[in-house]
């Protein structure tokens, strides 16, 4: 399946290669080097390249390019998903996936690689169990095994491996038993011109942070369970149990996973918690425009909108922007037209408003098109379907867990056209 | 080591500067640091050959760094090779790494480490057991291939499933180094497909698909374990499994599809007077799915909410090859929701979102919002949703589309903006209704100020135009005005065409465009050129008195142009138009020619056709056949063989029924354990349990399968071909089978000489009939449906009729029969009906009309009979819902111990009703394995599911409560004694050896009266058997009838035995349970007494 794996940084350099099967030569990325020179933005490479001999599928994180090399017929989505696994078990191992902390970590990122594929077939990609196998570097344990010697390779088979419950390690201890719940939701909107609303969405998580001793058996219930329109789970969760039930009853896998995403149905109506007032005029023939934007809340249900910010590509003609923000900062890029506005928390007695001039290159004719708005924020103690959590219980153990539930809203891909 | 140093001291510089590049400051570096760390190399060697471990690692850490890097390390290949059994289990994996990096390279080297491995091959740790065997199998030197071998045979059969899951890596490492071992491979894959461990599934599977994907028959006896398995498969596995048994279904079940046709036909018939409905629906209702198909959509469902993307595709891809069409639409949801992934994974769905929606609109419509462009989107992505669009665009919902593309073609990305225009120009002529719309709108843009927008809209507008020109002459005035403004060739070129091709309706402005071209020819493009001769031409034809002189003017300038395409074009023109002497044959129809009218193009989508790849696939991202893709084959015209599947059932069974068991029974669970060991001829208690499995296969197979045409009827006896007479080697296969798996002293005896009874065997587990060399027509079968009731009961009718005399002692207890006959004409009416007629019931039909017609045949015809249907739930008290059972006489799947049970539940009401289920089993000391609830059944309609209940060998009912969504109804289901067995077969010997052993108390006898024709044996047997589900000993003598069964809860044998004497016959029932025993001699003297 998977034969080499190759990082490419931003700068088109290759700076680590694994090769599962014999080693094929580096010289095959030229081939994605030349889509990448083709396409003007990094997310526009093709992520799947042929080559007279192999296949380059390829993913773009954290700005790294994972090119995997393929020699014959796989599913796409099946090597694309499992470069995805990887760049989050890195994500969880390093904190951050970056360049520098790949490097940093060759070591540890070889074994786990070695660990995660076996002749391009995946092995163990479950998180608890690799971090049986190869322990994640902390200082400490540097410091300790430089001293005694031991090492941070496990020396026994993960006990996950063979049980029915292969994302839980046994044996877990905590002195503090907790179990939290995020319900994060995302709006996915598109709004147009006149302010209604072209398509909007609800996408939905629960992210949870389970640190429970022992086998802990847990059951969470929802007050509005029908809701949810198209669900998907992390595998602990018992299919059978939720679609008889609508509960979701599972054995958490120890730290943090997604236990759940969800689809809110689309009969629902969204509530679009901002508005925007926009007036972006550039005029034929003179080398000014005005640049006018106000936002405000909207059905936020008495909760405050934070992290508002806001960010548009305004056209090449803009030669430069000269605006005035009521609240926050804004930033304009002449290079790439990137104007973006940190607006933070919307103040619904005084509206933020960010209004000026631009000044366009002379001669050139107006766009066709005004720029679209991207706004992102958040709502805190909020979930915009109204998915309440109704309950959650624990069986198998005997001590009382610390439990918390906490909702959040958030913008997802969220555009306003003008 | 003097050789290594040797080399370090001479070839210094050179290995300096390969290996000494570590450091990523060196690139830019002076000779200086190349040299320091050539030094820093040079210590590496020295650090692993040092004593102290701290040091080897630290040494062994920067190598993997320069691998990492792609940097050459391998001359301290003998330094790090020592250190392959070091203790430390970190400094051993960083060395395995090594060795796995460069053993192809250092070939004699590395054989220094292969007997550390063979070590550690043995060792107690599991995890130290595979990871020397994943080495041991990745580092690819020819030479060991014979270890890796024995090393993967070994591994197989470890008791690690994790060491076997290795086995399985191992086996397509050893195939890629060495092709020949295929046939050793081969025996390896099989066995470890029967493994029942989740974690190897995956593995071996892929193993499979790389090293014998052709070798289909090693997946049969696997198949329904592998689906069984499948939710608990980890996720890689499961994709790997399900792309495998999409195309191992697509080999061997017949297409659903073709069930569509009959959907719509009905549908029409609606309207129709109900009868005609009726009959249509009657006449075309050929195809029933068979179980296996079914049961593969069915495991495979649930993962659609999988959180991997990889398992959805593979799931959704596989519905849509598979399902009925009708039930592809639960992947929709799916698929639209893995577009919120990332950016790759929404890549490669939308495109085969694209390529479904070609096919089937409906599917995605109503997600049409879904696939919005954002101008954040990667270009790629924008493309394919336009694409989507495109597709899902109709009469509805047009005026949408276009609002959302009229966004579009603003857009800032001009590119994405032209492909836009072109998807309006597809909308426009799919779409009839707004082809004018359309045009306007491309008119308009016609002004737009950027050149790609323009050009694209004239290519698009001249497509549009060519389907109704005359329509919209006004349109090419006008492009001929915007003429002097477009700059860009293609759309000149198309403008110039379209004013040629049009001309007629243009006769003013055609030849000022042809002046004007003249001006400007020699500046213009080859292809703005090209169509200038050709409007040139076509002018010519028409109105040569104005353009005449134009036309010569630019055939001149033609003539001497730099490109000969275009010198070409012009010599061909001036011979075809102007009439020469001795050209002029051609010049004659040079209008029709040139003026010929052209079809107008097709404007289609690009994922046309890439349908013909598999979904999901490389191949279909790429559009083209990647390395390695297997074919999908097309649909089997007729379903091959079922039975294949079937007889090695029984070992998958074994393998997944302890769950249930253990849940069901905690008595059986020794039974169970016993079971799912692998030797199969050493059990002696579950004597049928083997069997059943096999049977039982077939049974739920045949089930649903609507058998009510001649066509399926022929499928059946196909599949049941195991019991026919004429193929005498399945049978006998059959037979050794069945005997291997029979207990050991019913077994070994007779195996070979008798071939009616191997006949009876085959068809006692397969349900077969009874022979199909001498059947009349298969019209004949089927027509006996219908009149099967009858044939059955006046059979029997006309035997008492004829001789009514000879009775001597009647039983007065007959009401069983009576009423099970009476029953059973009803019934059978009904099941007709219902269209859920099983096949044992056709076989039966079969059998009894065969048993009418040709008494030769005898001997398997006992074994059918007809179903005796009971009420289980009157459609009055159950307000609308109606149930009724009959014991499928075939072995439990849910547990050993449990009765098949088969209920049919039709709904007469006119509401649909949801959620029947089972809720609450009242009665005690009896486990009631419950269907799955049925989400929803409709009107009219009816279902059949099978249920298990362990009756515990007592003729207590089974009570429980039948709910309903809204209401719960108290039911209980009444076994007959003859229905808690099940029948086995032995040899005569045996049934004498078990009687012997069954006398004193177990014995009970009675002796009946009955009339000399219903003592020969064909009467006496159907009449036993129609009576209890008991198998037919072989008997030696005519007078002596054996039969034997098993009581199904506790395995007790019973025995059954019918001695003819002149005016009567005496009936011994052996069995240890004598209470059964009394009330089956009971049951049999009425049935046999009888007339």
């Amino acid at each position: 399946m998977i034969h080499s794996l190759f990082l490419v940084n931003a700068t088109g350099d290759i700076f680590l290669e694994k090769h599962w099967k014999s080693a094929v030569s580096r010289s095959v990325c030229d081939y994605f080097f030349e889509a990448q020179e083709r396409a003007t933005e990094p997310e526009n490479v093709p992520p799947v390249i042929p080559t007279p001999h192999h296949y380059l599928i390829s993913v773009f994180r954290h700005r790294i390019f994972f090119v995997a090399v393929i020699q014959s017929e796989v599913p796409p989505l099946f090597v694309i998903e499992f470069l995805h696994r990887v760049v989050d078990t890195f994500q969880d191992y390093f904190g951050v996936c970056t360049e520098a902390a790949i490097k940093d970590n060759v070591v540890v990122v070889y074994e786990l690689l070695e660990e995660m594929l076996d002749n391009g077939f995946p092995l163990a990609t479950e998180s608890n169990i690799l971090k049986e196998l190869i322990k994640p570097p902390t200082i400490l344990r540097t410091v300790v095994n430089t001293i005694t010697g031991s090492t941070n390779v496990g020396e026994q088979l993960p006990t996950g491996q063979l049980s029915v419950v292969p994302w839980r390690r046994t044996g877990v201890k905590y002195t503090n038993n907790e179990a939290y719940f995020d319900v994060v939701e995302e709006i996915d909107a598109i709004i147009d011109k006149s302010g209604s609303t072209v398509t909007a969405e609800i996408q939905g998580v629960i992210d949870a942070c389970v640190k429970l001793t022992g086998m802990p058996d847990l059951t969470l219930s929802f007050m509005n369970p029908r809701l949810l329109d198209d669900v998907s789970f992390h595998p602990c969760v018992r299919f059978k149990r939720w679609e008889a039930e609508r509960i979701l009853s599972f054995i958490p896998p120890d730290g943090n996973f997604r236990l759940l995403s969800y689809h809110v149905s689309s009969q629902n109506l969204v509530a679009i918690p901002v508005y925007v007032k926009h007036n972006i005029t550039f005029r034929e023939g003179s080398s000014q425009g005005r640049f006018d934007l106000t936002l405000g809340p909207k059905q936020t249900m008495g909760k405050v909108v934070e992290s508002v910010l806001v960010s548009s590509r305004l056209p090449r003609v803009v030669l430069n922007a000269n605006l005035s923000p009521s609240q926050g900062t804004y930033t304009f890029d002449p290079v790439t037209k990137l104007l973006t506005w940190d607006v933070g928390k919307i103040n619904p007695q005084k509206l933020p408003s960010l209004k000026g001039s631009m000044s366009l290159q002379a001669g050139a004719s107006k766009p066709d098109e005004n720029p679209t708005i991207n706004i992102q924020f958040k709502i805190p103690q909020m979930a915009v379907s109204g998915l309440k959590v109704n309950r959650l219980d624990m069986y198998g153990e005997k001590y009382k867990p610390f439990k918390g539930i906490k909702y959040m809203t958030m913008a997802g891909k969220f555009q306003v056209r003008t | 080591m003097a050789n290594s140093l040797c080399y370090g001291e001479q070839g210094g510089a050179d290995s300096g500067v390969e290996v000494g590049q570590e450091t990523p400051t060196a690139g830019g570096a002076g000779f200086g640091l190349f040299s320091t760390d050539f030094k820093r190399n040079e210590d590496l060697k020295e650090m692993l050959e040092s004593s102290k471990e701290s040091l080897k690692l630290e040494a062994m850490k920067r190598v993997v760094g320069l691998i990492a890097k792609g940097k050459n390390a391998s001359e301290l290949f003998p330094a790090v090779v020592k250190n392959v059994a070091n203790k430390n289990l970190e400094l051993k994996k960083l060395v395995y790494v090594y060795l796995v990096r460069y053993a192809e390279e250092q070939q004699d080297l590395a054989l220094l480490s292969i007997s550390t491995f063979q070590r550690a091959l043995k060792d107690p740790n599991q995890l130290i057991r595979a990871s020397a065997l994943r080495v041991l199998s990745s580092i690819r030197v020819p030479i060991i291939v014979p270890i890796m071998m024995l090393a993967i045979k070994e591994a197989a059969s470890d008791l690690s499933p994790y060491v076997r899951k290795t086995a399985a890596h191992a086996i397509q490492k050893l195939y890629s180094l060495d092709a020949d071992q295929k046939d050793h491979l081969i025996e390896v894959i099989e066995k470890l497909l029967k493994d029942k461990s989740t974690l190897v599934a995956g593995s071996v599977v892929m193993a499979f698909e790389e090293v014998c994907p052709d070798r289909i028959d090693l997946i049969h006896r696997n198949y329904r374990k592998l689906c069984n398995l499948l939710m608990d498969v980890e996720e890689w596995g499961q994709v790997v499994i399900i792309s495998m048994l999409t195309r191992y279904a697509r080999t061997q079940f017949i297409s659903p599809w073709k069930e569509d046709g009959v959907f719509e036909n009905s549908e029409k018939a609606f309207y129709e007077s109900d009868e005609e409905k009726r009959k249509s629906a009657e006449e075309t209702k050929p195809y029933a799915m068979d179980p296996d198909h079914r049961l593969l959509l069915r495991s495979t469902k649930p993962l659609l909410q999988s959180r991997n993307t990889a398992v959805v595709m593979s799931v959704a891809q596989l519905y849509w090859h598979l399902a009925p069409k009708h039930e592809v639409n639960i992947i929709t949801k799916s698929l639209v929701r893995l577009l919120r992934s990332h950016r790759e994974v929404q890549y490669i769905v939308l495109q085969n979102i694209a390529t479904m929606s070609i096919q089937r609109k409906g599917m995605f419509e109503p997600f049409m919002k879904s696939f919005y462009v954002r101008s954040t989107d990667a270009t790629h992505i924008k493309t394919l949703k336009l694409e989507i669009l495109t597709n899902l665009a109709n009469e509805a919902n047009i005026s949408t589309v276009l609002r959302e593309f009229q966004t579009y073609v603003k857009s800032q990305d001009k590119a994405f903006a032209a492909a836009t225009i072109q998807a309006i120009g597809r909308c426009a002529t799919n779409i009839s209704e707004i082809t004018d719309t359309c045009l306007n709108g491309l008119v308009l843009l016609l002004s737009n100020r950027d050149e790609t927008v323009v050009a694209e809209s004239v290519v698009v507008i001249r497509k549009l135009l060519q389907t109704q020109p005359s329509e919209h002459s006004d349109i090419i005035k006008h492009m001929a005005k915007l003429f002097d403004n477009i700059t860009v060739p293609m759309a000149r070129a198309s403008i110039l065409w379209l004013i040629g091709e049009y001309c007629e309706h243009v006769p003013k402005i055609a030849p000022d465009v042809l002046r004007k071209m003249a001006k400007t020819f020699h500046n213009e493009e080859d292809i703005v050129k090209l169509q200038t001769v050709s409007l040139a031409a076509k002018l010519y034809l028409t109105n040569s008195k104005q353009t005449k002189l134009l036309t010569q003017y630019i055939l001149n300038l033609g003539k001497y142009d730099q490109n000969y395409d275009i010198r070409d074009r012009t010599r061909f023109i001036r011979q075809l138009i102007v009439p020469s002497e001795r050209g002029g044959a051609l010049s004659k129809y040079a209008r029709r020619i040139l003026l010929a009218p052209k079809p107008a193009p097709v404007l289609q989508s690009a994922f046309k056709d890439r349908d013909r790849f598999q979904l999901g696939t490389l191949s279909h991202t790429l559009n083209s056949k990647a390395t390695g893709y297997l074919e999908l084959s097309d649909w089997p015209p007729m379903a091959p063989d079922q039975s294949v599947r079937n007889v090695e059932v029984a070992e998958a069974m074994k393998e997944w029924s302890p769950a249930v068991g253990k849940a069901k029974s905690s008595k059986s669970d020794d039974k169970f354990y016993s079971d799912s060991g692998e030797e199969e001829d050493e059990q002696a208690a579950d004597s049928g349990s083997d069997e059943e499995g096999g049977s039982e296969a077939l049974s739920s197979e045949a089930e649903s399968e609507n058998s009510e045409t001649s066509e399926d009827s022929s499928q059946s006896e196909k599949s049941s071909d195991s019991g026919t007479g004429v193929k005498k080697t399945t049978t006998q296969k059959n037979k050794k089978l069945q005997q291997a798996k029979k207990p050991r002293k019913v077994s070994d005896s007779d195996e070979g000489p008798k071939n009616g009874h191997s006949c009876e065997a085959g068809s006692r587990s397969g349900s077969g009939s009874g022979s199909s060399e001498e059947s009349s027509s298969e019209a004949s079968e089927s027509d006996s449906e219908s009149s099967s009731d009858s044939d059955s009961g006046t059979e029997q009718k006309k035997q008492s009729e004829a001789k009514p005399a000879q009775k001597v002692e009647e039983k007065p207890k007959k009401e069983v029969s009576l009423l099970d006959l009476d029953d059973f004409s009803p019934a059978a009416v009904t099941m007709t009906k219902s269209s859920i007629l099983s096949p044992s019931v056709l076989s039966d039909l079969h059998g009894l009309s065969l048993a009418a017609s040709s008494p030769a045949i005898q001997l398997s015809s006992p074994v059918f009979v007809p179903v005796h249907t009971y009420e289980l739930l009157h459609r009055m008290t159950g307000k609308g819902l109606a149930a009724q059972y009959h014991f499928s006489r075939q072995p439990c799947i849910y547990d050993d111990r449990m009765i098949s049970v088969q209920l049919t539940f039709s709904n007469n009401g006119d509401h649909t009703l949801e959620n029947i289920h089972i809720s609450e089993k009242t009665s005690a000391g009896q486990n009631i394995h419950c269907f799955s609830p049925i989400e929803c059944l409709e009107p009219e309609k009816s279902v059949t599911v099978s249920m298990g209940v362990d009756f515990n060998d007592s003729t207590q009912a089974a009570s429980f409560q039948l709910c309903t969504k809204a209401e719960g109804f108290n039911v209980s289901i009444q076994p007959a004694v003859g229905e808690l067995l099940l029948p086995v077969t032995m040899s005569e010997q045996d049934f004498s050896k078990e009687q012997g052993k069954l006398q004193g108390m177990n014995e009970s006898s009675a002796t009946i009266a009955m009339t000399p024709e219903s003592i020969t044996s064909q009467p006496l047997h159907r009449k036993v058997v129609n009576m209890a589900n008991v198998g037919v000993v072989p008997s030696g003598q005519n007078n002596v009838h054996r039969f034997a069964a098993k009581l199904v809860s506790s395995g007790a044998l019973v025995l059954v035995c019918v001695v003819q004497k002149d005016s009567g016959a005496q009936l011994t029932v052996n069995t240890e349970k004598t209470i059964i025993g009394s009330m089956l001699l009971r049951e049999l003297q009425t049935v046999l007494s009888a007339p």
